[in-house]
């Protein structure tokens, strides 16, 4: 084996992007096979949003009191570590991809360092694309006050600062986060008056096969299930919050009964006071990497758009595989077969049968739960003119709606255009799947997002410096390489 | 099930262009229809930046256009509501070195023959103009007859006026043909849902504009020429002007298929500063170039330092129709009775809307033209 210098400054055999569940999964198993990754993930410390933790500082004395399957994680963690000591893994934290460049060798834009001021370019010659997902929501009557936060978002602060959102949380939306969220807040010593879930889980009763066929996620469910039941918390299905009452901070919401379109029921609103709410509607694959190279999409049951892929995990663009939330919101479990699947392939390795066995058997749950939880049509009744429906720009249901009615714009993007929705800082994340509603477009389409984070314009101005874009592979590339942590201010 | 309203005219195109074709024909009391495969301001105008510029033209036919456009923007401004952002904030072109400098003296007083109004500011006064421009520039021109629109709000407010006069909206119908009479005139536009019996038949369809020419069995050799815009954080008003650098001129003029990029930078009413105007022919590719970014990043942080500290919070890319010669076609086709042409103004199709469609209805009404429409002849190429 050659031991000169520029052996150091070949591009890696593969760069993940992502290291939740999928992304770890897939480096470490990549790594066993001899392949030289790189795992580049936005946030400090591996596990993503799923594993999220507490920083070491805080001390915490069993992060694992907030997880399920913890020691699936910290043997990944394991893992990782011995290939990051070994030099196999150049685990790159705080490197934020705002663009990818598709190609024999792929080079990847990051955004570098906790406040994203520096940047990086990491050339690689395969790409997993295991990005996740992010919450969706739908707006409603008083869902900015002080005290709403997404049910994600009241998981995060538990997970990773130990911090209640309040004492007395109601948590709200659809789909099976809702559960957990509940489980972790009442663990964590808060009241939970009340579970409000909009879907119906018949749906899972309907394809009894299905379930049977993950036992795991039964027991997930009753575990939940269970602890809820402890505390005493209610889970009262067919139902949504349709307002938050208060006027410094959330005191109560009014909770309403919905039809099967989700158009909530005259007659049937109750009032619940709480001081704090956590809702959420699912998840949204975070996908735009990948489509703003143009790679194939499906839609999902659960009205979500995600990346289409073969039974490898190869999506549609040459070089690019993708697992996890990114194929489709399916939980941390089906991530991991799915990352690890990847990986395997682009090793050229086998996959072991019971692998793909249960990547199957998982993602066809995943579809049936996704079904699910898919908002109704008519969701949007419950809005008032007045109700925000992009809190970044400000832009209130009315001023959407006149754009639509009004001025012909038929579809998110010229929304956007006429009424600012989804313009501001993050990019429409937050309102987009309620502009695409309100602008009646049909099935959603993924957003177009070509920087998928803020980059410093003055990092942009020399992105040339360091290697010569465009041209092909040689000591511009390896310029690049020599500085995989990014290249020095100046 | 087939419809046959009959109307004196159907716009095909729902962009800036078409949305005032139909505005100055229903204006002037024609019967009118616009068709559209996708919502307002689905194509190119969804992606310009508003640009309604006298400074980048040298004397001739598409600067006697943006003359006539740029007073009937000031009267549109007045009908239109406030939404539409319509700001004459007017251009600063600055010029780096003395060389530069003098290049420009004489193309503005070229301009200025011509009846634009620009005004030379010293390199020392600059900073009266734009205060946050980096120091050590030669010198510039003010253009105050430069003003900025929202464009997709422009289009679309010009076409809610059009339906308050009249003017029917079929959105979201893509053209599947134009029929045509035994003589060959075109009779009206075929879409997926109906079809409309029209005299006559306006061709505003921009980058595609040749695809719909060719419906009517005629060639018109529209290219896509691509363009990015960078879109910064919101910031308090650091941009005054349309500032852009001497060579943006050239960049406009040029026919090279090879990326151009200069910088033209500006504020907008919202907050974010638009940093635009790339160019680069290369079909329909909508792949992000990160060689685009760091140029127009690089030209507007050297035009203004301070922006190199702000981040960028989106990029978009929009697809320019361009014809050869760099003039639009404007007017009635003569190889097809009925069928007329407002395509191909390029990178200017907002500035120069106004006074396409105004020029569209008078030879719709038969009344003369402000102008002469001969340099904007749709055969005037090669078949």
């Amino acid at each position: 084996m050659a031991t000169s210098p520029s052996d150091d400054l070949q591009p890696y055999d593969l760069a993940v992007i992502g290291a939740g569940p999928a992304g770890l999964a897939g480096a470490v198993a990549a790594a066993d096979h001899g392949l030289r990754c790189a795992l580049l993930d936005a946030g400090a410390r591996p596990g993503g949003q799923y594993y999220r933790h507490p920083a070491p500082e805080l001390g915490a004395a069993r992060p694992d009191r907030l997880h399920h399957h913890w020691s699936v994680f910290t043997d990944l963690a394991d893992r990782l570590a011995a290939h990051v000591a070994a030099g196999r893994i150049d685990h790159l934290a705080h490197h934020h991809v705002w663009t990818a460049e598709a190609g024999e060798q792929w080079r990847l834009h990051a955004a570098v360092g906790a406040d994203s001021a520096r940047s990086a370019v990491i050339s690689a010659r395969a790409v997993l694309l295991a990005t996740g997902a992010y919450e969706r929501q739908l707006p409603f009557p008083g869902w900015t006050l002080p005290g709403v936060v997404t049910a994600g978002g009241a998981q995060a602060m538990l997970k990773s600062g130990l911090v209640l959102p309040g004492h007395r949380v109601v948590v709200a939306g659809s789909g099976p986060l809702l559960l957990a969220a509940a489980a972790s807040l009442t663990a964590a010593g808060a009241a939970v008056p009340a579970v409000v879930e909009a879907g119906d889980y018949l749906g899972y009763a309907r394809r009894p096969g299905v379930l049977a066929a993950v036992p795991g996620k039964l027991v997930e469910g009753a575990v939940h299930g269970a602890a809820l039941a402890r505390h005493g918390v209610r889970l009262r299905r067919g139902s949504a919050v349709v307002r938050a009452h208060g006027t410094d901070r959330v005191t109560g919401v009014t909770v309403a009964a919905l039809d099967a379109r989700w158009r909530p029921v005259p007659g049937t609103e109750r009032r619940i006071e709480c001081d704090a709410l956590a809702v959420g509607h699912g998840l949204v694959p975070q996908i735009e990497l990948a489509t703003e190279l143009g790679a194939a999409t499906r839609a999902v049951p659960d009205g979500t758009v995600a990346l289409r892929v073969d039974g490898r995990q190869r999506t549609s663009v040459p070089g690019l595989w993708a697992a996890g939330e990114t194929c489709g919101v399916g939980g941390a479990e089906l991530a991991i077969a799915e990352g690890e699947a990847a990986a395997l392939a682009i090793a050229g390795a086998q996959p072991p049968r019971a692998l793909l066995s249960r990547r199957r058997r998982l993602r066809a749950f995943a579809e049936l739960m996704a079904a699910s939880h898919r908002p109704g049509p008519d969701w949007s009744a419950w809005l008032r003119p007045d109700t925000e429906v992009c809190r970044c720009e400000e832009v209130p249901v009315s001023a959407v709606r006149e754009a639509v009615q009004e001025l012909g714009a038929g579809d998110p993007r010229t929304v956007k255009l006429l009424t600012r929705a989804g313009m501001g800082w993050c990019q429409g994340r937050m309102c987009g799947p309620a502009v695409a509603c309100l602008s009646g477009d049909g099935p959603q389409k993924p957003d177009s997002r070509p920087l998928s984070c803020p980059v410093v314009l003055g990092e942009l101005a020399v992105l040339g410096e360091s290697a010569e874009l465009g041209e092909s592979a040689g000591l511009a590339e390896s310029a690049e390489l020599g500085e995989p942590a990014g290249r020095p201010e100046n | 099930m087939l419809t046959r309203p009959s109307h004196d005219v159907v716009v095909i195109g729902a962009g800036v262009v078409g949305a005032a074709c139909a505005y100055y024909a229903a204006e002037a009391g024609l019967s009118v229809a616009m068709v559209d495969r996708g919502p307002v301001a689905g194509g190119t105008t969804g992606a310009g930046e508003g640009n309604l510029l006298l400074s980048d033209k040298e004397p001739g036919p598409e600067l006697d256009l943006a003359l006539l456009s740029a007073r009937l923007w000031t009267e549109l401004a007045q009908q239109l509501p406030a939404a539409v952002e319509y700001e004459p904030k007017g251009g600063l072109v600055v010029a780096s070195d003395p060389e530069r400098h003098s290049a420009l003296r004489a193309f503005a007083a070229g301009q200025a023959a011509a009846g634009v109004k620009a005004e030379e500011v010293p390199g020392e006064r600059l900073h009266e103009l734009e205060p946050h421009l980096a120091p050590g520039m030669a010198g510039g021109f003010l253009y105050p007859q430069d003003a900025q629109v929202q464009p997709a709000l422009a289009a679309a407010h010009l076409l809610r006026a059009a339906r308050l006069a009249g003017a029917e909206l079929y959105l979201g119908e893509a053209v599947t043909g134009l029929p045509t009479g035994p003589d060959g005139a075109v009779t009206g536009v075929r879409t997926q849902r109906r079809e409309l019996a029209a005299g006559a038949v306006v061709n505003a369809a921009g980058t595609w504009g040749g695809e719909l020419a060719a419906m009517a069995g005629v060639s018109l050799p529209v290219l896509p020429r691509r363009g990015f815009v960078l879109v910064t954080e919101p910031l308090p008003r650091v941009v005054r002007h349309k500032v852009y650098a001497a060579d943006y001129v050239a960049d406009v003029a040029s026919g090279s298929a090879a990326l151009q990029t200069s910088a033209v930078v500006e504020g907008t009413p919202s907050g974010p500063v638009l940093i635009g105007a790339s160019r680069e022919r290369v079909g329909f590719d909508r792949t992000l170039s990160t060689e685009v970014l760091q140029r127009l990043a690089a030209q507007a942080a050297g035009l203004f330092p301070v922006l190199a500290g702000v981040r960028v919070l989106r990029a978009y890319r929009g697809f320019r129709p361009y014809l050869p010669d760099h003039l639009p076609a404007i007017g009635a086709d003569p190889r097809v009775p009925g069928l007329y042409h407002a395509c191909g103004h390029e990178g200017a199709g907002i500035g120069l809307a106004p006074a396409t469609g105004l020029l569209i209805a008078r030879q719709l009404t038969g009344e003369r033209p402000e102008l002469d429409l001969a340099p904007f002849r749709p055969d005037r190429f090669p078949a």
